[in-house]
């Protein structure tokens, strides 16, 4: 999309200091210019970092999240010490009960936090843009069946019935070969969340659909002899980019808290394998002895949360090429 | 308009009829026997066997699910002679875990998840509605920037974790409120409230935030319409022309979305009722699933449904009314 010029024309532009920008490029530049939301991308790639690399950072400071150390418990199997047993050799103090490093535990949680969100997101997207396109695109009778469906989708409450399937059908995803436990639950979850969630993105992407393959440029495509296939990715797609990245960077945040949500109620990660979820459900047994504890997991979670909605909300605005004549 | 209606709920009937067959479905393929459920540990199989003949599991699913519907509008009979038991309608089956019928169960804890939506969704609406005009009247001033931030923290946050910290900090780490227990408001209001207020004020907290951001952007796209300018040029006060032009217009998309919103509340919110000890639908369900107690599981999400799909339908007539130019086609 960026625009080709001869040295000479590029000469000139660059002498009266304009520069003809593709819309990307706009975008970026925006985006760039947005500080808080160059932060909160930093914050998520940090965090993108230590759950992709836990395992060597871990070994650096000497922690693991699976070590026991009763030594660091007093005999009511409480952490020892202010601040739920902050010490040099446990910079986040230890789990009760166990003795186990929280700071490890947060690490190693934070990647299957953000495994099952960026997986979740890609599978309820992916499905969910295919879908909204073919009923676009087609309109008719398929777009009527896929309406039927939609509606069908959205009458069921969804948290219910996630939470009553996910043992026989994790069961069932055991039997079929998933290797057994936490693997299984993630599959499930990823699959589960698919089957809900892609409703609400085929909807954003059928009507965007249905108003761009009326434009000239569809219609030139198809003139010039483009199969349903080219026009489809080589024409529509480029165009879905906007709101689609604005849903994906919206409901990252969302699968990340559905994800604690059900190890809170006992049907996430199983122990000893750490998820934010599973340590915010344990934490809050021991909210009375050890309120440290309750508050990193969810501090843990909310700045990864809320440094998704400023991105989320900064590359909408980036995107949007109202937005500097709004300015003006 | 009555056409429009008739033929919407019309379609209401069908869908549910879909939910209903899928949800049977859904639940009959689980590997749980219903019949091994009724009697505990010590059961011996015979008597397994009598249960099942006697709660119709060992017909065929279709069957099973014909017996379903029938019972909804006629009543259910279980069993002959001295044992024979039955659910008047409209029956949804019977629970062999808590040995009563699914629609008393339902009926028991429907009053609790209503009033706790209903008290929600006022508080809600008066704070995302409030909250969003104030934004936008002040755009870009440090009103703005405080919603959109409360917007942010609000959209995001796991609701467990909310309703924990704030049952926290309330009742143990500052005593102001008695740890909630729910009591019925015609026996006992002040208990009622003191049980009600903390998951009244999570719920609408967190659904607010979605609003706040819905009416601010609402409102300040109506400013730029050409029917406020109208408005303007025909020297309407200010005051008016906010109320009546601008808020109104906003207001449209916001009650579709507050319309499906509670009802979806009304089907048991779950994390809420379990987080405060509320005997509401979603304990219900939760209780349900721990128990493998087919019946209810199936009558709460059915019960779940009809709302939301009943929502649908009120949301689409009141459209017609907001909305005048959707009256007129």
């Amino acid at each position: 999309m960026s625009v080709s010029t001869s040295p000479r024309v590029a000469n000139a532009v660059e002498t009266i200091s304009i520069e003809g920008k593709s819309p990307r490029q706009l975008a970026w530049q925006r985006f760039r210019g947005d500080r808080l939301a160059i932060f909160a991308a930093g914050v998520i790639a940090t965090y993108v970092f230590i759950a992709a690399f836990a395992p060597v950072i871990c070994a650096v400071l000497g922690i693991s999240p699976y070590r026991l150390d009763g030594a660091a418990l007093n005999d009511f199997g409480l952490p020892k010490g202010s601040f739920g047993g902050v010490s040099s050799e446990h910079w986040l103090g230890v789990e009760p009960g166990t003795g186990r490093d929280i700071l490890a535990r947060l690490m190693y949680g934070a990647r299957v936090s953000l495994l099952v969100g960026f997986l979740g997101t890609l599978f309820t997207t992916s499905l969910g843009i295919v879908i909204g396109v073919i009923s676009g695109y087609k309109r008719g009778k398929v777009d009527a069946v896929i309406g039927r469906i939609t509606d069908l989708t959205l009458a069921f409450p969804s948290l219910l019935l996630i939470i009553a399937l996910t043992r026989p059908l994790t069961q069932r995803l055991e039997s079929m070969g998933v290797p057994e436990g936490n693997p299984a639950r993630i599959v499930y979850i990823i699959l589960v969340l698919g089957l809900f969630g892609w409703v609400y993105v085929a909807r954003v992407v059928r009507g965007q659909t249905l108003s761009l393959r009326e434009r000239e440029f569809v219609e030139a495509a198809r003139a010039s002899g483009a199969g349903t296939r080219r026009i489809v990715f080589k024409e529509l797609m480029p165009n879905l980019w906007a709101p689609i990245i604005v849903i994906v960077t919206l409901s990252l945040p969302g699968y990340v808290a559905t994800e604690s949500t059900l190890s809170f109620l006992g049907l996430g990660m199983l122990p000893p394998s750490a998820s934010w979820g599973a340590m915010l459900g344990d934490s809050v047994r021991y909210y009375r002895a050890d309120p440290t504890y309750l508050f990193i997991p969810g501090i843990a979670l909310i700045v990864l949360v809320l440094a998704f909605n400023v991105v989320g909300d900064a590359v909408r605005d980036a995107l949007d090429p109202k937005a500097d004549r709004q300015s003006l | 308009m009555y056409l429009f209606i008739a033929r919407r709920l019309f379609f209401a009937v069908l869908l549910l009829l879909a939910v209903s067959l899928v949800t049977y479905l859904l639940f009959s393929v689980l590997p749980v026997d219903p019949a091994a459920l009724t009697c505990g540990k010590n059961c011996k199989p015979d008597l397994i066997a009598a249960n099942r003949v006697r709660l119709g599991y060992d017909k065929p699913v279709l069957e099973q699910y014909w017996l379903f519907l029938k019972g909804i509008f006629v009543g259910r009979d279980y069993g002959m002679g001295q044992a024979a038991f039955s659910c008047p309608a409209p029956s949804l089956g019977y629970s062999f875990s808590q040995h009563q019928c699914v629609t008393t169960l339902i009926g028991k804890t429907f009053p609790v998840t209503a009033y706790l939506s209903l008290g929600a969704f006022v508080l809600w609406m008066l704070i995302g509605i409030g909250s969003g005009a104030v934004a936008a009247l002040n755009k870009g001033k440090w009103q703005d920037r405080l919603a959109n931030a409360f917007t942010a923290v609000g959209v995001s946050l796991p609701t467990f974790y909310v309703g924990l910290l704030v049952l926290f900090s309330v009742v143990i780490w500052l005593g102001i409120l008695p740890f909630p227990h729910y009591a019925s408001p015609f026996e006992d209001p002040i208990a009622f409230f003191q049980a009600m207020i903390l998951p009244w004020l999570t719920l609408a907290v967190l659904s607010a935030a979605s609003y706040t951001r819905l009416t601010r952007n609402g409102m300040l796209e109506a400013m730029n319409e050409d029917f406020v300018r109208l408005g303007v040029a025909k020297g309407l006060k200010r005051s008016v022309i906010l109320r009546k032009y601008v808020l109104r217009s906003a207001l449209v998309p916001i009650v579709t979305i507050a319309g499906l919103d509670f009802a979806a509340l009304l089907g048991g919110a779950i994390i809420t009722e379990s987080v405060f000890t509320l005997p509401g639908m979603g304990k219900l369900s939760i209780r349900a699933v721990v128990e493998s107690d087919l019946p209810v599981l199936v009558g709460t999400t059915m019960v779940a449904a009809v709302f939301i799909v009943l929502a649908n339908v009120l949301v689409d007539i009141l459209y017609g009314v907001l909305d005048p130019r959707v009256r007129t086609k």
